[in-house]
């Protein structure tokens, strides 16, 4: 084992990124990814947030796993998470402050977010610390470019920048419904539709 | 009017699935058939109503006295979580009947991040008690309306031909989107 440790580390992490990538494979955390990817920003603002979050409960609760009765365990990762989420919303509140503005009430809600309670429960509480901080950061990672890509294409359609930066020049009719709530619903499903075929030409 | 103003706009014009994405997962999740929508959608009217009404008292009583408002995300999700046990074990006992319907379906919403959200939103909004109940009680019809309406239109769905990869969830939040720009046509009635 000591020999491919190195390729099992790897292999955890790149599982995030496609294979199992929460967002567009598990489908989870969906409601963020819907309401915040207006601007590829604030997509790329909220999967950090969320990989924050992540990482940090899959530290404790890993950390912990022996000592948490199996009875009270969800309540207790509840407990470990929404303690993150809260000082995840008082740093941003305090040091990015416009964006957290955006954001709204999506912050505080990343507590009731699927990803960050079914890593805690299906890998965080049964592997040792190391192999859960890489799980963190694979699926931290995994959604944050899922929001990212999302946020990109309704920026670029929508409004015609890309991280505030005009892409198409003056004469350019933005496509506003890109960056009104349908446009979230419509882009995600085209989104799934493309990774779905991609995996069916890749098998 | 005000307060016809709150409910009207939680159901059309702010409908917390369409516009505000809250409730996602529930939404795409248990819209197979339009009797478990409604199952669902009347689970979530029930506690929110009761969510809101609660989270005020906690809010306004226990916290801000305390000068604790930074523990309002720790304080609801146990409140929230505690409640729907409590509400559960009630029904179970006093009214079989509507134990049997809502059943199955309380303790998915729990992790509803609707629920939450409407907790949240009411404290964001410096809303009253009364103003709060009402919000959540709109806001839970809302929910129902959208996740009703979406589930006779996925009962369609299993009917016709669709492309393979977009099959389940991609058509789904395709249709979702659809809807959405309907629900667009409420802006501003108000």
């Amino acid at each position: 084992m000591a020999g491919d440790g190195g390729i099992d580390l790897f292999k955890n992490f790149t599982r995030g990124l496609w294979s199992e990538n929460p967002l567009c494979r598990l489908l989870l955390g969906m409601c963020p990814a819907l309401a915040v990817t207006t601007t590829a920003i604030n997509g790329l603002g909220m999967g950090l947030a969320t990989l924050l979050v992540l990482f940090f409960s899959n530290l404790i609760i890993s950390l912990l796993r022996h000592l948490i009765p199996s009875k009270v365990r969800i309540p207790s990762f509840i407990i470990v998470i929404a303690s993150f989420v809260t000082m995840i919303d008082l740093f941003m509140e305090g040091f990015f402050f416009a964006l957290h503005r955006e954001l709204g009430i999506f912050i505080p809600l990343i507590v009731v977010n699927c990803i960050i309670l079914g890593r805690a429960e299906a890998f965080a509480s049964r592997n040792s610390t190391l192999d859960s901080l890489i799980d963190a950061l694979g699926m931290g990672a995994g959604f944050t470019i899922s929001l990212l890509i999302l946020g990109s294409i309704r920026e670029i359609v929508g409004m015609g920048t890309i991280f505030g930066v005009t892409v198409f020049g003056e004469g350019y009719l933005p496509f506003i419904v890109m960056i009104l709530p349908p446009g979230a619903f419509i882009s995600l499903g085209l989104l799934l539709g493309i990774m779905n075929r991609i995996e069916a030409i890749r098998r | 009017m005000e307060l016809f103003g709150i409910v009207f706009g939680a159901i059309f014009i702010n409908n917390f699935v369409l516009v505000r994405f809250l409730g996602i997962c529930p939404y795409l999740g248990v819209s197979r058939r339009i009797e478990t929508a409604m199952g669902m959608g009347l689970a979530v009217i029930f506690v929110m109503t009761i969510a809101s009404f609660v989270t005020y008292f906690v809010y306004h009583l226990i916290l801000i006295p305390f000068n604790l408002g930074y523990l309002y995300i720790v304080s609801f999700i146990l409140v929230i979580a505690v409640l729907v046990q409590l509400v559960e074990m009630v029904i179970q006992k006093q009214s079989p009947a509507l134990h049997r319907a809502l059943g199955i379906y309380l303790p998915l919403v729990t992790t509803n991040c609707a629920i939450l959200g409407v907790a949240f939103l009411n404290i964001q909004e410096g809303f009253t008690l009364v103003e709060s109940t009402l919000h959540g009680f709109g806001a839970g019809i809302g929910f129902t309306l959208a996740i009703i309406l979406f589930a006779g239109l996925r009962e369609r769905l299993d009917l016709v031909n669709i492309p393979e990869s977009l099959k389940g969830a991609p058509i789904g939040l395709i249709v979702a989107g659809l809807l959405s720009i309907g629900f667009m046509g409420f802006v501003g009635m108000i």
